[in-house]
């Protein structure tokens, strides 16, 4: 174990040393709080079960109210995604149910993992300085529903608790305006039934506006609405039990948003780029808070060992020091240094939860996770809207 | 054959390997399809279901050794189904927007694949791609909202010589 604590620490000082030939992460100045920013922190969550699991405070009120409002902590901070979820179990607002055709609306949504169940309410939502007002949000596992449709559960396993989702919530303050988007707003077979229309006994797909879909909560802010930057600082790559960072709202409209000297990454339709790693380029790639590694690859390609006890990381005997580039879709490109740890070695101190180095397989693509954002600024700029550098969608750091 | 255009990379694995395909049939159909067999599934016992699974079938590709059918849905969704000369579905991969219907797709494999989803989730060290390996079926899934990418197989069905690469 010693030895393996002394192989961190070299890696460390590899990767943050520029005398040693890898390039290190910038040296990123984060937000102080102010009326745009939000703190965010990286811990193990209100299920105290995450590793890399990025974390906010979210108020929500009932629409038009200062008053009638709650603060739900826990909310895990999602690039990947668009609109804000809470558990029915945490919220103790009464919200307003949306409903279309007199009955109410009920949303099935997909993540990777599993699905989300529960009745579209309408909240103002407020984070810093910055509320939007009266949108569509999800309140997850909500009772006196149908039974879940068996379209609905052919997604996967169900998140509609604090166990099963780790969180109280997600924030998702991705690159689109909202969740499902222009496919979920028209008839006919191309929709893909993601939200329902909910009468006494039975659910059924249903036509939903973009309007009436869940939002991203800050492209619908009255200012500071066109993006957001992550900020976080760099971290020991032993690990540490958390780490403080920023949520600012708004790309070059504030003092503190500034692109400053940041590249400009722009993405395909489905919000991806390209990787390009030992000279052969793997597209659909993608930035995600909401991963909570590097996972790229497999283990012939890498070289990485997987580990013994769980095929879904990789377990090198030493720590490696990989790099790679990242190619917009708009052709800017820019040289990615990283590191892999062994991740039995990390995770088994278990009162660390930020882990710098912890990457997983991920075959043919890359999954640019949590430890991507550490000592980086990283600026999510919102499809259609307007910023100093151009319309979002892109990324840029 | 056609490329993908996001997740797994491209046909590459194709390259690697020593024996060669030799097309026999490529058809393009355009047929609205009901349903298909599922992973571990016979494929010539089409049976007619009541899910909601509307594709197009889009092209077959035949090997000696194994035939591919390919189906969009209006989605835009994606599923590959790979299946055996002696007409056993050994793999299915898919891509797309949204997830495909997993409990057609997977078949008899569904449950048990939502059963280890379920227990993994219980042992949550956070979120990443799914890998559910157990000893009768593989099921990975990566990507995010908007673009989802995964496959899942039967190892004990797979041809000999073919390697999984070729799933996807």
């Amino acid at each position: 174990m010693p030895l393996k604590l002394l192989s961190l620490a070299i890696l460390g000082t590899l990767v943050l040393n520029p005398e040693c030939g890898t390039t290190p992460p910038s040296t990123n100045i984060v937000a102080a709080p102010a009326q745009n920013v939000q703190p965010i922190t990286v811990n193990a969550g209100p299920a105290n079960n995450y590793a890399n699991g990025l974390f906010t405070s979210v108020t929500i009120c009932v629409p038009g109210s200062t008053s009638n409002c709650q603060t739900i902590d826990g909310v895990l901070v999602d690039t990947g995604s668009s609109g804000l979820r809470v558990l029915s179990s945490v919220l103790t607002l009464t919200l307003p149910q949306q409903v279309a055709n007199g009955n109410p609306v009920v949303e099935c949504n997909q993540f990777l993992d599993g699905f989300t169940w529960g009745p579209v309410q309408v909240a103002d939502v407020a984070m810093a300085g910055e509320r939007a007002s009266a949108i569509p949000i999800q309140v997850i596992g909500s009772s006196g529903f149908p039974a879940i449709p068996d379209s609905c559960s052919s997604s996967g396993p169900s998140e509609n608790t604090l166990d099963a989702l780790g969180a109280n919530g997600v924030l998702g303050v991705g690159l689109f305006l909202q969740d499902c988007g222009p496919a979920c707003a028209v008839s006919g077979e191309s929709n893909p039934g993601l939200y329902y229309t909910c009468s006494a006994s039975s659910c059924q797909p249903t036509v939903e506006s973009l309007g009436q879909q869940l939002q991203n909560p800050v492209s619908r802010f009255t200012t500071d609405h066109n993006g957001i930057i992550i900020e976080l600082p760099t971290v020991s790559p032993l690990g540490a039990p958390s780490l403080g960072g920023s949520l600012v709202f708004g790309i070059g409209t504030q003092a503190n948003n500034a692109l400053g000297s940041a590249a400009l990454f722009t993405v395909d339709v489905q919000g991806n780029f390209t990787t390009v790693y030992q000279g052969q380029s793997y597209g659909g790639s993608f930035l995600d808070t909401g991963s909570n590694g590097i996972y790229f690859l497999d283990s012939r390609t890498t070289g990485l060992a997987l580990c013994s006890d769980a095929a879904d990381f990789y377990c090198p005997a030493t720590p490696q020091a990989m790099s790679a580039t990242h190619r917009g879709a708009n052709g800017t490109t820019g040289n990615v240094a990283f590191g892999v740890a062994n991740a039995d070695t990390l995770l088994a101190n278990l009162s660390l939860s930020v882990f710098s180095l912890l990457a997983g397989p991920n075959p043919g693509s890359f999954d640019w996770g949590l430890p991507f954002f550490f000592g980086r600024n990283v600026f999510t700029a919102i499809e259609s809207q307007s910023t100093p550098m151009g319309f979002g969608p892109y990324w840029a750091y | 054959m056609s490329g993908r255009s996001g997740g797994w990379n491209g046909w590459g694995g194709w390259d690697r390997l020593a024996w060669c395909i030799s097309i026999t049939t490529l058809v393009l159909l355009v047929l609205p399809v009901r349903t298909t067999a599922s992973l571990g599934g016979d494929v010539s016992s089409v049976q007619t279901d009541q899910v909601r699974v509307k594709a197009a079938l889009m092209r077959v590709t035949s090997s000696d050794r194994f035939t591919v059918h390919e189906m969009r849905a209006a989605t835009g969704t994606t599923v590959r189904e790979y299946v055996s000369s002696s007409g056993r579905v050994f793999g299915v991969a898919w891509q797309g927007p949204t997830l495909p219907d997993l409990r057609q797709v997977l078949g008899t494999y569904f449950d048990a694949y939502v059963q280890a989803a379920e227990a993994a989730q219980k042992k949550r060290l956070g979120r990443g791609p799914i890998r559910i390996e157990q000893s009768t079926f593989v099921v990975e899934q990566s990507g995010h909202p908007r673009a989802f990418v995964g496959r899942a197989y039967v190892p004990q069905f797979i041809p000999a010589g073919i390697s999984i690469e070729t799933i996807q």
